[in-house]
């Protein structure tokens, strides 16, 4: 019994890690800008794609994965400058729909530049399973969500502790007050792609060992990502990473406890019912009516 | 003067040409080139072309000259029917050779099959031909056939208990839905059932479930693509010590590649082509899979994939039957189609019937286990 929970529940973990990591780049361009970037998938099919072609290259695996970021940063701010910056005075809705155009181009460029095919990465530390209370997990689950934790106080601390962050929060705050006292919000954007391009990256190379990649994961993942960050509430970095989490164990316990044809279908319906009782997710605050 | 006596001669010889052309034998292809399904339509379009060629270079069939008519449908079973009308009505082909996908062989069937033209499908899927149709035939393994080599071998190791994990994908549900319809048979029980969705990427709840089951022998994975191989590796972790079997839907060394070492003892039905290499030289199959191989993998530098191989299967069916017809009737090249007797092809022996107007037997796939990363035959 025990067993079996403890597998459920670090299968949930693992899933509902990355899930958390794309609604936290979600989160981070949302807050800046109000636009929901629906090319985050994009940015972990990207770290998991070029690892895989930098170290087929030969390239060490952490030189490979440092590649794969600054790939992702670098496609980021692309989006930015060529998608979002001059559409500048569009409403949000045109902005996001541009993300998604954006998301379709990433994905078609690299259906030409990599393959079609699946690929995989080696675990970081192998492949032989830990056994725990008589639950097998591999080692790269563990990298997966002890990676995750990293990224979120390293984000944490970059918003708290940093002018740099503080500016990103005043942006976020108040757009026009924060124009006024001498915060560059376009570069603040730009940033916010910056930073979620690094988050995509780095979760699809942790992930990419476990679940494989190809040029076309970045679909689902934006879509539960988004689940996720609706379920914990728009804007609010804890409440994204509860979301995923949350949203991982659901699709988990559903398929080991109930069925694994509807455990989809489960963790959809969990997240209705969550936003029935509380219409702002888990963490968000009521939207005030802005004047 | 001159000049239109060159002229002349110039109308002439166009009306020789043309009265040439009308001598050739038309036939029709409508393939899916392009669109999701291209992995399966590009290798049988070049095949087609490739053997055309080479048959019209040797002098032709009963000395007139193969004319092939491609059209591609894109995967869409709409365009298919409209491009079948094209082939039959347009450019009167005599027999047609194409129908990448089931869904599109099911779009054109009726077509010809009113205006009696034979078909032979390249799509998998056992309804095409079932019930029979009088001018529908097809060349590859149904997925049905794959349960039944399983279950076959299963039966042989002594296992009657087995859980499946299948893909609720097209390919996992239709095979899934053929092996609960064969198992019985074979005397085998399906103890548990599971099923994931095509793009999961971690099934270790659903095999946490299967090993829960008691007295359970074996597993059998229906799927295609990436899923099969993250079932391969969650049974490993969670060390699952059941024999696991895998459909002829990953018979691809891309599995093999992506399942790493958790791939070994892994069993899986798959046409004789794709390990032409290792088959033994007694085997009957041998000669002709590794020539389709070799000719194919140097005229396209890509890998031999058993789709090519329907397609070749096809075109030589419908070759042979033309030459026992003695010419263009497209009512006696279908009597001669079905009357196909032990015809060697890339996906095994063909021996068609009014009954069967696909004419494989078990005995066409054969059954691999992977050993140290390649494939080994099981039997």
């Amino acid at each position: 019994m025990l067993a079996s929970f403890l597998q459920f529940s670090m299968s949930g973990l693992t899933v509902g890690a990355i899930y958390a990591l794309v609604a936290l780049g979600f989160t981070i361009i949302y807050n800046a800008s109000d636009v929901v970037n629906f090319a985050q998938g994009e940015f972990v099919m990207i770290g998991g794609m070029v690892s895989v072609f930098a170290l087929a290259a030969g390239l060490p695996l952490p030189v490979a994965g440092l590649v794969a970021v600054i790939a992702a940063m670098l496609v980021g701010v692309a989006l930015h400058r060529l998608a979002i910056e001059p559409a500048r005075g569009a409403s949000p809705v045109v902005l996001i729909i541009i993300t998604i155009g954006g998301a379709f181009a990433i994905r078609g460029l690299a259906q030409v530049l990599f393959d079609k095919q699946f690929h995989k990465l080696p675990g970081f530390s192998g492949e032989a399973p830990v056994n725990i209370l008589g639950a097998s997990i591999v080692p790269q689950a563990f990298w997966v969500i002890g990676g995750a934790a990293l990224i979120v106080l390293a984000v944490t601390l970059f918003f708290e502790r940093t002018l740099l962050g503080k500016a990103v929060l005043a942006t976020a705050a108040n757009r026009f007050a924060a124009k006024l006292v001498g915060i560059n919000t376009g570069f603040v954007t730009g940033l916010s792609f910056l930073l979620s391009a690094a988050i995509g990256a780095l979760a699809g190379i942790l992930v990419t060992p476990i679940t494989l990649t190809s040029y076309d994961v970045g679909t689902l993942l934006a879509l539960k990502g988004f689940a996720a960050l609706v379920l914990g509430g728009l804007g609010s970095a804890t409440g994204a990473v509860a979301g995923g989490l949350i949203l991982g164990l659901c699709e988990a316990f559903a398929a080991g406890y109930l069925t694994s044809t509807y455990k989809d279908a489960i963790a959809f319906l969990v997240m209705i019912g969550v936003l029935l009782v509380m219409p702002n997710g888990l963490f968000g605050r009521a939207q005030a009516e802005r004047v | 003067m001159m000049k239109t006596f060159t002229g002349i001669a110039a109308s002439l010889a166009l009306l020789g040409a043309s009265a040439a052309n009308a001598q050739d034998i038309k036939i029709g292809a409508v393939l899916s080139v392009t669109g999701p399904a291209s992995f399966l339509g590009e290798p049988e379009e070049k095949t087609l072309k490739m053997y055309v060629d080479e048959i019209n270079a040797k002098g032709g069939v009963k000395g007139k000259k193969l004319q092939l008519v491609v059209y591609d449908d894109g995967g869409d079973a709409n365009k298919a029917r409209t491009f079948a009308t094209r082939l039959i009505e347009e450019d009167k082909v005599v027999a047609m050779v194409g129908g990448t996908t089931t869904g599109t062989s099911m779009a054109m069937g009726p077509a010809f099959d009113d205006a009696q033209v034979p078909f032979i499908s390249l799509a998998g899927a056992v309804v095409i031909v079932e019930p029979v149709k009088k001018y529908v035939f097809k060349t590859p393994h149904t997925d049905r056939m794959a349960c039944e080599k399983i279950f076959e071998d299963m039966k042989k190791r002594g296992f009657t208990k087995i859980g499946m994990i299948s893909g609720t994908d097209g390919f996992g549900k239709s095979m899934r839905d053929e092996c609960v319809k064969v198992n019985a048979k074979f005397g085998i029980e399906i103890l548990g059932e599971e099923t994931y969705g095509p793009r999961d990427t971690d099934m270790t709840p659903q095999l946490t479930n299967l090993r829960a089951k008691a007295g359970m022998q074996a597993v059998i994975n229906p799927g295609f693509g990436q899923g099969p191989a993250i079932v391969t590796r969650n049974y490993k972790q969670l060390g699952i010590n059941l024999p696991l079997y895998q459909s002829h839907g990953v018979a691809s060394k891309q599995f093999i590649e992506l399942a790493g070492e958790a791939a070994n003892g892994v069993r899986l039905p798959a046409a004789a082509l794709l390990v032409a290499d290792i088959l033994p030289d007694s085997d009957p199959q041998k000669p002709v899979a590794l020539a389709y191989k070799k000719k194919f993998e140097e005229a396209t530098k890509q890998p031999v994939s058993t789709f090519g191989g329907h397609a070749y299967d096809g075109l030589m069916i419908l070759v042979g039957a033309i030459e026992r017809a003695g010419g263009a009737d497209s009512k006696k090249i279908r009597d001669e189609i079905e009357k196909t007797k032990g015809f060697m092809g890339t996906a095994g022996i063909f021996n068609m019937s009014a009954t069967d107007h696909m004419g494989l037997e078990l005995s066409a796939f054969k059954m691999l286990e992977i050993k140290n990363g390649n494939w080994a035959l099981a039997d």
